[in-house]
Parts: structure tokens; C-alpha cells; sequence
């Protein structure tokens, strides 16, 4: 996050003097308006992330990884909204293209007003303070050869320029937001748990007081009961600054609890958009039905008597995937249709996306 | 609530052949059934008073203490605990699959088949390990040896332990790779396990375990490394599998729903000890230590009212650097009392089956279990 691309400082590009009104403002929106008619925070619009593979002697250009093909959705502002899919769908690399850690190949991605995939290095530049990210491994984001407060303090060096005094205490008062003890600030992470290392990650974005915060699986590496600590963490840091999450995450039962809306993601596409109660309670693709019938319930007697969809086979590989509908070879409703044709993005209901071509067609039968 | 519920399964096995019609799980009355049968034959394993530390430069863990446990002829022990409460190590000491040093297995015994485990020589374990007890680890691509094909690891326990020829060892291995379900399987003998899935490659961890017909299945979190869809087709497979072969099976995981699917009875570690055993359904409507009652807590769930916050358990697991005198949960157990942090509690039998390691357990009329 910061290491971005280092352009000589000018008075003109310093964050401090814009920083503060605006998150003031970010509040009071994020307070204020209805969920109904939210004010939109970034917009993706068709974005695309294909990445070219290389083989032969030559390592000529044989092939294209198509680990995001052609998104579209908005987070608005305060609100969580979850991104699940299992591994390789693109749900990380999507994260990553949004705070453009990697470029998109098409598509836009717009921020405050801006089209982050084709903006310039440095107004990107001045743009990364607005939008952080927290990192699925707590041990390998963090320099071990940094302190705490050196280590949450680097974005604050970076973008803005503050007296010793005024740096100790914004480390300080990050520390003690995140729930950690401020007189560690001194010490290695090595010297902390994982979750409490995930702690100093989520201090470190918080720096700059951003608006949106990219969670990339932030819990996948810790331990159930220490899992539930820092997502009430997150939630209550929500509340606290007024922020906006983009939730990756793999854990469908963590995501119902913390999302607004959740967007099902397989193999480089979206599959179903819709608000978290709707999407667990009447899912409309095949895939979510499916992905939800595989997760394991912790109650002995549902999971008896329970029906489960079992999808034979796996993910077909995003450097092939199949024509028409990508889900159409482990689809159990598949149909003729599916395999010859790409079903639309189609809006059922408010705030139900899907694409599917018979999603809610039968839906007197479910 | 889901449609087309059963139309994945039926397509999904393409070794339907073997098992002829395979019935929907009846779930707690087969188990209930099982687990009666159960009390009256002989344990497959006994483990007593199981004591392992690992020794360092630095510092001495006591990563399991005093762990005691059974298992029946065809039941699934679940063991559930976070990372670091001695379950794997555990398992592993019963097979001396630790590297020694740093481990070291202070005490303990592990009666199977009516021979210590712990006594046994080098030799007379190798000859155990794989054939009498199968081992299916966590990370199917560190498992599998990248340079030989799935048919020669595969071939090789069938060879070593029941002495088939080459060509007989190479049919059953096809047999094998068909029953946990993967398709053309006498033309996959060849392939190597780069060019196998992740789930696919713990299908074939799981064949191999099973290629001796074991009598007791160890699985060290077989499906954590995995999407929760071929999560799905895994645990479906070991289902039928048990209906099939009947073999005993310690399932190691942290995912409490996966336990609550497949297990008989649970077993419950925290801190190197074991401090709640139960019967799957009495664990999850009644369970009695706090800690499982904790645990179970803090769990999100699919279905009922959605919440913004969770139940989290305070403060941190233990550290493990001294032999536990007191209840290693006592720093984060919420009804401590003074008893808590100056003795360690025993596990108590109550009714039911049902054992907790807690003091409160002794109020209420729970007798030491051995």
C-alpha cells in the first residue's frame, strides 16, 4: 500500500489540508443517508484482469489467464459488501485491481470522480490515502525488521508530515483503537499472536483515516475464536469512522453476519449480486445454491437430514473456460441453452442481480 | 429448502458400481446404533495418560498432557481444538511420526489390537503404520512425492505390506482411485500428482490410506486445504466409504459444522488436554464444559437471525511452557472459580456418555472418569 510509486513531493499534492473535511463529510454521509438511495462510493464497470502466460523457448505469448472477466457492481458508501468464491475465482485479484495493485486489462474503476484504472502514478498517488487495504496473512505484511509504531506509521510518513509528537500520538491513538496495548509500540511483530498482528495491519490502514478498506480474507489465518475478535473489531471500527468495506472472503457464514450486500464470484464473473439476508435465505444462481448446501452446519441434526447439492468435478481452469455460461459444466440445472449462449446480467427485484438464464423463472416452485 | 437436492450426488459417483444404491445418511440413528453396538466389543485403540513435549534450546512445550481416549469398531471420533491444542500431536505420537528430537513422548499407552503401540520396535510399527492404520494428512501436495506417478505411490503399500505382484497391485490401485471417485481412473495411474487437483489429490491420500483396508482411518484435517464445494464431494465420499468398509475413523479438524456432519462422538482439546467428550448430538444441544459452550458460541451460523456482532471468547490460548497445574482455560473461562487456577481439573463422566473436564462438573454429581 505504500509502495507505491515515489514522485517527488510538491506542497500541491500533500494530503493534510484536503484530508480532514473530507473524512468529516465521508461521517455524516455514511450516518445520514437511507440504505435505500446510498450514495455510490466506487463504481466498477466491465473490468477485466487477463493475465498473458508465456511458454516455449521463446517465451512467446501461448495463452491468457482470465482471472476477472468483466465485472460490474458499486459499494456505497458505510456499507459492507462481501465478495465469496472459492480459491482462483479472481476474488483477491479483483480486490487488487479496484486499489490498482494490478492493472486492469478493460473496464473502469471510478473513486472520488476519478477512473482509478487509467489514472496517472501520481494522482493514483494522491488517491491511496482514501483507500487501504488489509491483508490475508498478518505474518508475511508486516516487515519483521520494523517496529509497531514504525510499521503503522509508514503511511502516515508517507502521505503526510507530522512532528514526532503528533506521529507518537496518532500511533498511539491507532493502537488503542485496534484494541492493542500502546506500550507495545516498541516491540517486533514476531512478538505478537496472529490476531493480534492482524491488529497492527488493520492500525496501519487506518492511518490515514481512509474511506474504503479492501479486506482481503483478513481472517482465513486465525483461529475460530480469535476469527470472531477481529471481525467485531472491524464492525466496530465501521461504526466508529464511518468506513466502507470491501469483504473478501471465502467463509460464506462470517459474510452473512457482517455484509450488507454479497457478491458470489466463479470463475473471473459474478454470479449472483444481492442483499446478504435475500441471497442466504432465496439464493437465485446455481452456483450459490450450491456453494451454500456445501457448507457444513454445526448442528448434528440439520446436517442429517439435510440435501445437499454436490457439484461434480472442479473449477475448470480460467485460462479455458468454457463457452456460454462459465458454470455450465458443473451446473446440476444445466440446459441446452446455457452452453451456447452467455446469460446477461439480469435484474430481479431491487438489488438482485444474477446471470443466469432461468434464475427466477421457477419461483413459485422454491 | 434446496431444489434439485440429490440430482449432483447421483451423477457425481461415477463408482456407483461398488457401492450399489447408496442410501442418504440416517445421521443420529445410525450413529446412536453404532455407538451402543460399540460399548460392548473392544476398543480398535485405546490411548491412556499421553504425555509429548517438545524440547528446544529455549524452552520446553507441553503440547499434549495426559490424553486419554477410545475409539470403536466403525465409529468416527471427531477431534475438534484451534491450532495448537495438541490434536495433530496427538495422532502423531501415537505413531512416532514426530521427529525426535525435538519431541519426546513422556508416557502413555495406545493399546491396538491387543499390542502397546508405544512399545512396539521400529519395525514392527512401520509394518502397522499404512496397513493397519491408514494416515490421510492435511496438505495433499506435500504429501505426495511430485516425482512418482499417483500409480506407484498408490501401488506401493498394496506391494510392501500385502505382497501383491505389480499387475494385481496396479488393478486394485484403479480400483481404489475409482471408489473415491475419480473418473477414468485406470488412466490416471500414470499421471503424476502436479497434474491432479487439490481435491483429487486428497482423494487419492484417501485411497491410499485405504488401500490396506485398514482397521483404524487417521485423518489430520483432510479437507481444511479445500474449497467448500470439494469439500463437499470429499465428505460425501467418506460417508459412503464407512457404510461400506466399516473401518474406525479420527477425524482432526477445527470446523465444528464438518464434525457435526460425519462424527459419532466428539472429542474436545484445548491446551493439550482433552476437556469435553460427548456424543456428537449431546455435544452440540448440551454441551457441558465452557469452553465448548464458548466455542459453539462465537460460531456464525447459515441459518436463524443474522447479528452484527459475535460471541468472542476473551484473551489468548495457552502458551504451553509449563506443565499445566491449573485448568489451562481457566485465564478465559467466564465461571472460574479460586479451585480453577490451583489444580487441574480430571474429566468427569456424566450421563450419557458425556465427559467434561471441569470442577463444576464434581457439583453436580460427576464421577472421575479413569
Amino acid at each position: 500500500m505504500t509502495a507505491a510509486v515515489r514522485v517527488p513531493r510538491t506542497g500541491s499534492q500533500r494530503a493534510p489540508g484536503r484530508r480532514q473535511p473530507k473524512t468529516g463529510g465521508t461521517k455524516v454521509a455514511a450516518a445520514e443517508v437511507s440504505p435505500a438511495n446510498q450514495e455510490i462510493l466506487l463504481r466498477v464497470d466491465g473490468l477485466k484482469v487477463h493475465f498473458p502466460i508465456y511458454s516455449g523457448l521463446l517465451r512467446r505469448q501461448t495463452g491468457l489467464i482470465k482471472a476477472v472477466d468483466g465485472v460490474s457492481f458499486d459499494i456505497r458508501y458505510g456499507e459492507t459488501l462481501g465478495l465469496v468464491g472459492e480459491s482462483g475465482c479472481g476474488k483477491s485479484t479483483l480486490g487488487r485491481a479496484i486499489l490498482r495493485l494490478v492493472d486492469p486489462t478493460a473496464g473502469s474503476v471510478t473513486f472520488g470522480g476519478k477512473d482509478i484504472a487509467s489514472l496517472p502514478a501520481w494522482e493514483l498517488r494522491e488517491l491511496r490515502p482514501r483507500m487501504q487495504m488489509i491483508f490475508q496473512d498478518p505474518q508475511a505484511c508486516l516487515n519483521p525488521r520494523m517496529t509497531v509504531s514504525s510499521i503503522i506509521a509508514e503511511p502516515l510518513d508517507e502521505h503526510l508530515e507530522l512532528s514526532a509528537a503528533e506521529r507518537q500520538r496518532r500511533v498511539r491513538e491507532l493502537m488503542e483503537a485496534v484494541g492493542l496495548n500502546p506500550s507495545f509500540a516498541s516491540r517486533y511483530p514476531h512478538e505478537f499472536s496472529g490476531g493480534q498482528r492482524q491488529r497492527i495491519g488493520i492500525a496501519r490502514a487506518l492511518a490515514l483515516n481512509p474511506d474504503l478498506l479492501v479486506c482481503d480474507e483478513p481472517i482465513a489465518a486465525l483461529d475460530v475464536s480469535i476469527q470472531a475478535q477481529v471481525m467485531n473489531l472491524l464492525a466496530d471500527l465501521q461504526e466508529q469512522f464511518g468506513l466502507t468495506y470491501l469483504f473478501i472472503s471465502h467463509d460464506l457464514s462470517m459474510v452473512r453476519h457482517f455484509t450488507d450486500r454479497v457478491a458470489v464470484m466463479y470463475l473471473g464473473k459474478i454470479a449472483e449480486l444481492a442483499p446478504a439476508d435475500q441471497i442466504y435465505s432465496a439464493p437465485l444462481h446455481p452456483y450459490t445454491k450450491a456453494l451454500l448446501s456445501a457448507v457444513p452446519v454445526p448442528d448434528p441434526k440439520l446436517e442429517a437430514n439435510r440435501k445437499r447439492i454436490i457439484l461434480t468435478g472442479d473449477v475448470p481452469s480460467p485460462a479455458n473456460p468454457p463457452a456460454g455460461c462459465n458454470f455450465c459444466t458443473r451446473c446440476p440445472e444445466v440446459k441446452e441453452k446455457c452452453f451456447a449462449l452467455e446469460p446477461e446480467w439480469r435484474n430481479l427485484g431491487p438489488d438482485r442481480l444474477v446471470a443466469c438464464h432461468f434464475a427466477g423463472n421457477e419461483k413459485s416452485s422454491t | 429448502m434446496w431444489r434439485g437436492d440429490r440430482v449432483g450426488v447421483a451423477a457425481q459417483s461415477p463408482s456407483d458400481k461398488l457401492g450399489g444404491s447408496v442410501k442418504p445418511r440416517k445421521g443420529a440413528s445410525v450413529a446412536k446404533v453404532k455407538a451402543s453396538v460399540g460399548e460392548e466389543t473392544q476398543p480398535v485403540l485405546k490411548v491412556s495418560n499421553l504425555r509429548t513435549v517438545f524440547r528446544t534450546r529455549e524452552a520446553t512445550i507441553h503440547a499434549v498432557n495426559g490424553v486419554g481416549f477410545e475409539v470403536r469398531p466403525g465409529e468416527l471420533l471427531g477431534v475438534v481444538g484451534e491450532s495448537g491444542s495438541g490434536k495433530s500431536v496427538t495422532m502423531m505420537s501415537l505413531l512416532k511420526l514426530l521427529p525426535t528430537p525435538p519431541a519426546e513422548v513422556l508416557s502413555g499407552s495406545a493399546m491396538f489390537g491387543g499390542e502397546d503401540l508405544m512399545q512396539l520396535s521400529p519395525d514392527a510399527l512401520r509394518a502397522v503404520r499404512g496397513r493397519d492404520i491408514g494416515f490421510v494428512f492435511q496438505d495433499p501436495m506435500t504429501s505426495l512425492n511430485p516425482v512418482l506417478t499417483i500409480g506407484y505411490q498408490l501401488t506401493e503399500p498394496l506391494r510392501l505390506h500385502l505382497g501383491m505382484s505389480k499387475s494385481r497391485a496396479r488393478k486394485r490401485a484403479a480400483e481404489l482411485l475409482a471408489t473415491v471417485g475419480i473418473p477414468s481412473a485406470e488412466a490416471r495411474l500414470d499421471d503424476y500428482p502436479h497434474q491432479f487437483s487439490g481435491g483429487m489429490r486428497q482423494r487419492v491420500m484417501i485411497a491410499m490410506a485405504l488401500s490396506c483396508d485398514p482397521k483404524l482411518l487417521i485423518a489430520d484435517e483432510p479437507t481444511t486445504a479445500l474449497d467448500v464445494t470439494i469439500q463437499a464431494q470429499i465428505l460425501e465420499i467418506v460417508r459412503k466409504l464407512r457404510q461400506e468398509l466399516g473401518m474406525a475413523i479420527i477425524w482432526i479438524t477445527h470446523d465444528l459444522g464438518v464434525i457435526a456432519g460425519i462424527a459419532d462422538r466428539v472429542m474436545v482439546m484445548y491446551g493439550g488436554q482433552v476437556v469435553e467428550e460427548a456424543p456428537v448430538g449431546e455435544l452440540f444441544a448440551n454441551p457441558k464444559h465452557p469452553y465448548t459452550r464458548a466455542l459453539l458460541e462465537t460460531l456464525p451460523n447459515l441459518k436463524g437471525k443474522r447479528s452484527g456482532k459475535l460471541r468472542t471468547i476473551a484473551g489468548q490460548p495457552p502458551h504451553l511452557l509449563q506443565e499445566p497445574r491449573s485448568c489451562p482455560f481457566a485465564p478465559r473461562c467466564p465461571s472460574v472459580h479460586e479451585r480453577c487456577r490451583i489444580e487441574n481439573p480430571p474429566l468427569f463422566a456424566l450421563a450419557g456418555g458425556h465427559k467434561s473436564g471441569c470442577w463444576l462438573e464434581e457439583k453436580t454429581g460427576g464421577r472421575r472418569a479413569a
